[in-house]
């Protein structure tokens, strides 16, 4: 079925978020649509699943005007999509999921026996056979959830499927039966629109690769024609080598140790230590227990087993507040849900950190505040007394960062620092990064990124099911090096 | 380059915003109070402005459920808590103070604290349950309700009228033109408000409704934040019933039902929001302002308490509806 989208315009307020963006897509095709964060991808897929309206522009699907209302119309036409945020019920089982609104009934009474055939089917069809349809979804892993999610749009045998960076969540085997299923639908005729932000995967699947960078399509090619470098490049407009910072450095004293650490269930084992004025990154995927690693050296969580020193001293943290007293920070990985209080102001929440005393000192916290958000250089500009949730990503990333360096520590823990946030605001984080080591703080940085976990540190940890399983110097290894680690060194030898 | 920054003011998909703020609620409130306070004396016979009616209003305000206990009941809203045994716990402090001087002739001054400090510690209790053992304050404070409700009536089965003729004197001379009643009121809201704009506790309560797990991991503790809440509403319904005890000069144990309800819609009105974490002290007296306001209007025009709940009711409605739509608005 080929999509066709000409000079379709849309705009938020005064703001106009897509420029005019023109797509076509041949049935069987699998168009990978790649950029930064606040490129318009969302914005894109929103308009293209009916979820909003677009201002401007032209739509059609086989030459028939496609004049979407919103999602009903969409998935009437055929058009189905899968979102990077789930929306499977947690409590209900996956056959249950599958069958939302759609369950088989005999005689008025839902007829179980024949609901779990037609779920057990439509999860074979997806080829997606490691999935009980018995089990209550929420007790699935995140990527079982987003594969039964997948399973629920193919039922209706979608012309267009949009899959909205499925492998945020997916990966290694799953990932795997991810693209079987996709080349699978090429041959039935399916258009599939894969949005990613990992571009390796993007060359291996698609057909066609648009880049999409402030609104516009900048380029679009052939995955033979393109490599990574290149891409990247396209879509933050700047070269990779001019993302991160040159490091050099000569450390100090052991600042942080932790010794035989270990938190059953969660992570096992885990020695390592970060010098003064050191990057450490931990790179593992989704699951392998890096967060709650940094969540449980920060006293948000019990520790299990194992010894953790602080500046060379014995600590057990039950509470953040004792950490932050000792000089530790944390920046959580999911802003919305622990780094922010998104109904607050820029101001609460940049101070919140740092309240104390019987009588708060408006004039001091003022101060802070106006310091910060000039030097982190939040926008827009005097944004102080804005709701942090009208802040975009990239801007509410740096409120969490100004609140936790308020607290002037010493050694800064960083869970996944950049997630979602765009190239611009990622090469500011990266240089402050940087600065801050230089002036002598020790960092512990988190992150799914291969290229950041390398790119912006001085050495590599590897996690993978609650183990570290490798320590490189980030100079001298390869994000296929670390990969191979992350996911079982023997898997991956090709 | 220097230049004055001027608010944004306009219209947005029919909705007043200046600066970026949604201020349409206020306005309409504001509005509907001034009409109400112009309205209220011919509404009322001319009766509604005179200093008879304006002492009495000042006199039973604070000991209603939207005067004191309101303000309390801010304080575990703005958590994303509730507090259903106000009323309870008004009455047992009422009882108590009451009983101090009935049975045990003790000074005026001693029965009300010791009416005020069970408040305070029933405040403790629920708390202790909410933030020590994580339960929902809906049920802890449904179950607590039940258990003042009880023990009031193990207290006293029957009114209690101290004959101690300073029990009630000690809020029925006048200070100035103002009862003491309304002076207490105002003490607490002056109180309150420092409390909550400017000490690290009292913006702790808005942050815990904010975002709890972002509160927890700024080294912030929950615990202690919504212990205090919860103290809070304790001491402003004791106090409330300290001060309904010598205001009638008779308490019965009945006293204070339904009373929660008031609280939480004063507090409803005036823009609090029952998920937490939104909320200000202003907008409580305004919610407080327009229950008082009508209940008396609907009192001197001879309306039956029966309409004047179903008015209530109507209200709090027509509010809700117009912040829904106002929070719609992405």
């Amino acid at each position: 079925m080929s999509l066709s989208m000409r000079e379709v315009r849309k705009s938020y307020g005064t703001a106009e978020v897509l420029h005019g963006v023109s797509l076509e897509a041949e049935p069987g095709q699998v168009v990978a649509i790649v950029g930064a964060n606040g490129a318009g991808k969302s914005t894109l897929i929103k308009v293209l699943s009916g979820a909003h309206r677009m201002d401007s522009g032209e739509m059609t699907l086989d030459g028939q005007p496609l004049n979407l209302k919103n999602p009903r119309d969409a998935i009437e036409r055929g058009i189905r999509t899968v979102y990077q945020e789930l929306s499977v019920v947690p409590e209900l089982t996956v056959t249950e999921n599958l069958l939302l609104g759609a369950l088989p009934k005999r005689g008025g009474l839902v007829s179980w026996k024949q609901a779990h055939e037609q779920a057990a089917q439509l999860l074979d069809n997806a080829g997606f056979t490691n999935v009980d349809h018995r089990t209550k979804t929420g007790e699935l892993t995140v990527a079982k959830q987003q594969m039964v999610e997948i399973a629920k749009t193919l039922g209706d045998n979608p012309r267009i499927l949009v899959l909205d960076e499925p492998s945020a969540v997916l990966a290694g085997s799953d990932l795997d039966s991810l693209f079987e299923l996709i080349r699978g639908l090429k041959k039935t005729g399916t258009t599939v629109i894969y949005i990613s932000h990992r571009l390796q995967e993007v060359l291996d699947i698609a057909d066609k690769i648009v880049v999409m960078k402030d609104g516009e399509f900048i380029a679009e090619m052939a995955p033979d024609e393109t490599d990574e470098d290149h891409i990247i490049a396209l879509m933050a407009g700047r070269t990779i080598e001019q993302i991160y910072p040159e490091r050099r450095q000569e450390f100090g004293e052991e600042t942080l140790a932790l010794h035989n650490f270990t938190r059953p269930g969660e992570f096992e084992d885990i020695s390592l230590s970060v010098r003064r004025g050191e990057v450490l990154s931990i790179f593992g995927l989704v699951g392998s227990g890096r967060s709650e690693l940094v969540e449980t050296i920060f006293g948000g969580r019990r520790i299990g087993s194992g010894d953790l020193m602080i500046h060379g001293l014995p600590r057990r943290f039950t509470h953040p507040t004792q950490a932050m007293r000792a000089g530790l920070a944390l920046v959580t990985e999911d802003r919305k849900r622990t780094g922010l209080i998104l109904g607050h102001t820029v101001s609460e929440n940049i101070s919140l950190a740092t309240m104390k005393g019987l009588l708060l000192q408006m004039k001091k916290i003022r101060a802070g505040v106006s310091t910060m958000t000039e030097d982190l250089s939040i926008q827009p500009h005097n944004c102080a007394a804005l709701e942090a949730g009208q802040l975009s990503g990239g801007n509410q990333q740096k409120v969490v960062l100004a609140k936790w360096l308020l607290t002037k520590p010493s050694i800064l823990l960083l869970d996944e620092p950049t997630r979602g946030v765009d190239v611009a605001t990622r090469v500011q984080i990266y240089s402050m990064i940087d600065q801050l080591a230089r002036e002598g703080m020790s960092i512990l940085m988190v992150s799914s990124d291969l290229a950041e976990a390398i790119g912006a540190a001085d050495r590599v940890l590897v996690m993978r099911e609650g183990s570290l399983v490798g320590e490189l110097e980030a100079s001298q290894t390869t994000e296929d090096e670390v990969l191979a680690y992350s996911i079982g060194t023997k898997k991956c030898q090709e | 380059m220097s230049r004055i920054e001027l608010p944004d003011f306009g219209l947005e998909r029919g909705r007043l915003v200046v600066g970026g703020r949604d201020i349409t609620m206020v306005l309409i409130l504001g509005i509907a109070l001034v009409a109400l306070a112009i309205a209220a004396h011919p509404l009322t016979n001319n009766i509604f402005y005179t200093e008879n009616n304006l002492t009495n209003i000042m006199r039973q305000w604070p000991s209603y459920g939207y005067g004191l206990i309101a303000l309390g009941m801010f304080f575990v809203i703005l958590t994303g808590g509730i507090d259903l045994s106000v009323g309870s716990v008004l009455c047992f402090s009422g009882l108590l103070a009451a009983g101090c001087s009935l049975w045990w002739g003790l000074p005026v001054w001693v029965c009300m604290l010791v009416g005020i400090t069970s408040g305070v510690i029933w405040g403790m209790i629920n708390g202790f349950l909410v933030s020590q053992f994580d339960l929902a304050p809906f049920v802890v404070t449904l179950a607590t309700m039940t258990t003042i409700r009880g023990a009031c009536y193990v207290l006293s089965p029957v009114a209690l009228t101290p004959t101690d003729p300073g029990f009630r004197g000690v809020t029925s001379k006048l200070i100035g033109p103002f009862p003491p009643a309304f002076l207490v009121l105002i003490l607490f809201l002056i109180v309150a408000t420092v409390f909550f704009n400017r000490t690290p506790l009292g913006r702790s309560t808005i942050a815990i409704g904010g975002n709890r797990e972002t509160v927890r991991l700024a080294g912030i503790s929950v615990k202690k934040g919504l212990l205090t809440a919860y103290m809070i509403s304790g001491l402003c319904a004791g106090t409330a019933g300290a001060l309904i005890a010598s205001r009638s000069g008779t308490i019965q144990p009945s006293a204070g039902a339904a009373y929660e309800l008031d609280a939480i819609a004063a507090c409803v009105i005036g823009g609090a929001s029952l998920a937490g974490g939104k909320g200000k002290i202003r907008g409580v007296i305004v919610g407080m302002l327009v229950l008082v306001l009508m209940n008396n209007i609907l009192s001197l025009r001879g309306v039956e308490s029966y309409w004047q709940q179903v008015f209530k009711g109507l209200i709090i409605i027509v509010v809700i509806l117009i912040q829904s739509r106002s929070r719609q608005k992405d």
